[in-house]
């Protein structure tokens, strides 16, 4: 009866008297457009990174050279570097903030204030990852605006003029500006995750813990940190992707600049593709992005499935 | 089942303890309204600014009320952008692809999770990956495509683009969900003596419609707010979204500090109406893991 029985090789669908073969035609039209619009695109882009290219005109294969060239590329190395500052800033700042304000949320507010105002509270951290990406990073530039901006006008009325800085723009401060604009627009999406996965854990456990005398911190490590295990998991995969793919925030904030300060691959890979028209290149470091996004969710969920059946 | 459970049960616990609040109970209550406060600032200097008039702002700067009340910059915004065609624009495109990307979803999830087609496992897993591949490694091609079939610079571009990217996360969600799907309904069905077409229609997609308006919510809402592809392709101004028509206005060094306030408050207002009606769709969403 079961959906798995196979006979001469035959094999069966989930539905008595169907067999798999039958349901192929479901899958066409979507199995269609994958081919073309991300295998065919993926498998070009490989080609294209043994190539030099400038968009138009003819396509001259050269070997490895771009990938030589990739190696010995500061550059290129600079970005990664500074993903891994962006991936503080969406990764481990706002995981780490949002287990303390979910937990607080969850365990303080909820049950002494009641639910409205917990989720109010929530929505409000939310708010920012509603936003288009692109419109959430143009408002922050507005914020520090080099001159007039909100940031710099602050300062001022608080007597602390002299802090007032071209935020985005000088190669000091670009990077941790730009951090912690991501940690802002971040902030809401473990916040929301975690107080969800939260309300799976029995009150009792709380209560229990409470009774032995355990004060915030220690109910904190013991009953809330390992039941919500899972969606900690989900969040630092999920975000650490992102992180290695922001693209916006960076176009629209700094242009990579200044110098180098805040260059991350895809925004080095667009520049190559439509800025200076190096084609090939641009293809090469897109690729190589892409390798290191698969390589590292390989790897995770291979932790991941070890640790969720050691919790079980 | 447990977690309406548990749900109730704190609801007891909370009704319980409620009325003891200790003082660090408030002191928490005081540091959590600070922190969201300070959240909030950017957008709420940026709304009180969105109604100033640049005079104003370059007398008194950011941080005060408007003197007088203006609506100049966002009816500037509205006319000079053509707000309403940039709006039908990005609601065109965000719809088309929900709806497109969700009957693809459905399609391919009946046929992997149900149907159990041969190699599902790596199809799925090939879809997995397909999912997690930076938009950049597929651009350029996707650019040269485009450009040859006359479709550069359309909206239709854009949502064959977004229909098949976003089905992609929609098979993988999905195709786990009618891999579990309860197999006495469909044995029940198939007694009936009903068609593969049938069971879809009429067993299938009811039952499962709570994930996928869930799924469809969020294919709005991603394509909606999606920037980079747009930009690459979307170069006439008839064409653009707002995130784009936004992205142009910064662009331009010389802008006053209030046009942007204005131009960006007009752009977040259909998100956080969208935001209002499908709040809980969008949470349940979340915490079903839907999330990118």
């Amino acid at each position: 009866m079961s959906h798995k029985t196979k006979r001469g090789g035959i094999s069966m669908s989930r539905l008595p008297g169907s067999r798999s073969a039958k349901f192929v035609p479901y899958l066409i039209p979507g199995l269609l457009g994958l081919l073309i619009i991300v295998v065919i695109p993926f498998v070009w882009n490989i080609y294209l990174s043994f190539t030099r290219w400038r968009g138009v005109g003819p396509v001259k294969w050269v070997g490895l050279k771009n990938w030589q060239r990739l190696f010995s590329d500061s550059t290129f190395w600079i970005s990664f570097a500074n993903s891994f500052w962006i991936i503080v800033a969406i990764v481990v700042i706002p995981t780490i903030l949002g287990l303390f304000i979910s937990s607080l949320l969850t365990d303080v507010i909820q049950k002494k204030f009641g639910g409205k105002m917990a989720s109010f509270l929530r929505a409000l951290f939310y708010l920012p990852q509603l936003l288009p990406v692109a419109v959430a990073a143009i408002i922050m530039g507005w914020i520090f605006r080099p001159e007039d901006g909100a940031v710099n006008a602050l300062l001022s009325k608080l007597g602390l003029g002299f802090l007032q800085h071209n935020w985005l723009g000088s190669p000091d401060s670009a990077l941790p500006v730009l951090m912690f604009i991501l940690v802002w627009i971040q902030l809401g999406y473990p916040i929301v995750i975690f107080m969800s996965g939260l309300q799976r854990v029995d009150p009792e456990l709380y209560e229990a813990a409470g009774l032995d005398g355990a004060n915030w911190w220690q109910k904190f490590r013991v009953v809330t940190l390992p039941s919500i295990i899972p969606e900690l998991l989900v969040v630092i995969l999920t975000a650490t992707i992102g992180a290695l793919k922001t693209f916006a925030p960076v176009y629209l904030l700094t242009k990579g600049g200044p110098g180098t300060a805040t260059t991350v691959p895809s925004y080095y890979s667009y520049n190559q593709f439509f800025q200076v028209q190096q084609v090939g290149y641009g293809a090469a470091i897109s690729t190589a992005l892409t390798a290191v996004i698969i390589v590292f969710s390989i790897v995770f969920t291979i932790v991941q499935k070890r640790v969720e059946k050691e919790l079980v | 089942m447990t977690q309406t459970m548990s749900a109730a049960a704190a609801r007891k616990a909370s009704k319980k303890t409620q009325h003891v609040r200790s003082t660090g109970d408030w002191i928490t209550l005081i540091l959590l309204i600070v922190a969201a406060l300070l959240v909030l600032f950017p957008l709420l200097v940026l709304t009180v600014n969105a109604f100033k008039t640049s005079a104003d702002y370059n007398a008194a700067g950011p941080l005060s009320l408007p003197k007088h009340f203006t609506m100049e910059g966002i009816v500037s915004f509205w006319t000079t952008t053509k707000f309403p065609l940039k709006f039908w624009n990005s609601l065109v495109i965000s719809l088309v692809v929900a709806v497109a990307a969700v009957v693809l979803s459905v399609l391919n999830s009946f046929a992997l999770g149900i149907g159990k087609v041969k190699g599902n496992t790596w199809i799925v897993l090939a879809i997995m990956l397909a999912n997690m591949m930076p938009q950049e490694a597929l651009l350029y091609p996707l650019y040269t495509m485009f450009k040859q079939v006359g479709l550069y610079n359309t909206k239709l571009a854009i949502i064959i683009i977004f229909t098949i990217i976003q089905s992609a996360y929609g098979t993988y969600l999905l195709s786990s969900v009618y891999g579990t799907f309860p197999q006495a309904i469909l044995e029940a069905a198939a007694i009936d003596g009903a068609s593969r077409w049938q069971i879809l229609r009429k067993v299938v997609l009811p039952i499962s419609w709570s994930t996928i308006s869930v799924l469809f919510v969020f294919f709005f809402v991603w394509t909606w707010n999606e920037y980079m592809i747009p930009m690459a392709f979307l170069m006439g101004d008839d064409v653009q979204t707002i995130p784009l028509a936004l992205a142009t206005l910064q662009g331009q060094r010389t802008m006053e500090a209030t046009t942007l306030a204005s131009a960006s408050l007009l752009s977040i207002i259909p998100t956080i109406i969208f935001f209002i009606i499908f709040q809980r769709k969008l949470s349940q969403g979340i915490t079903a893991g839907a999330v990118k």
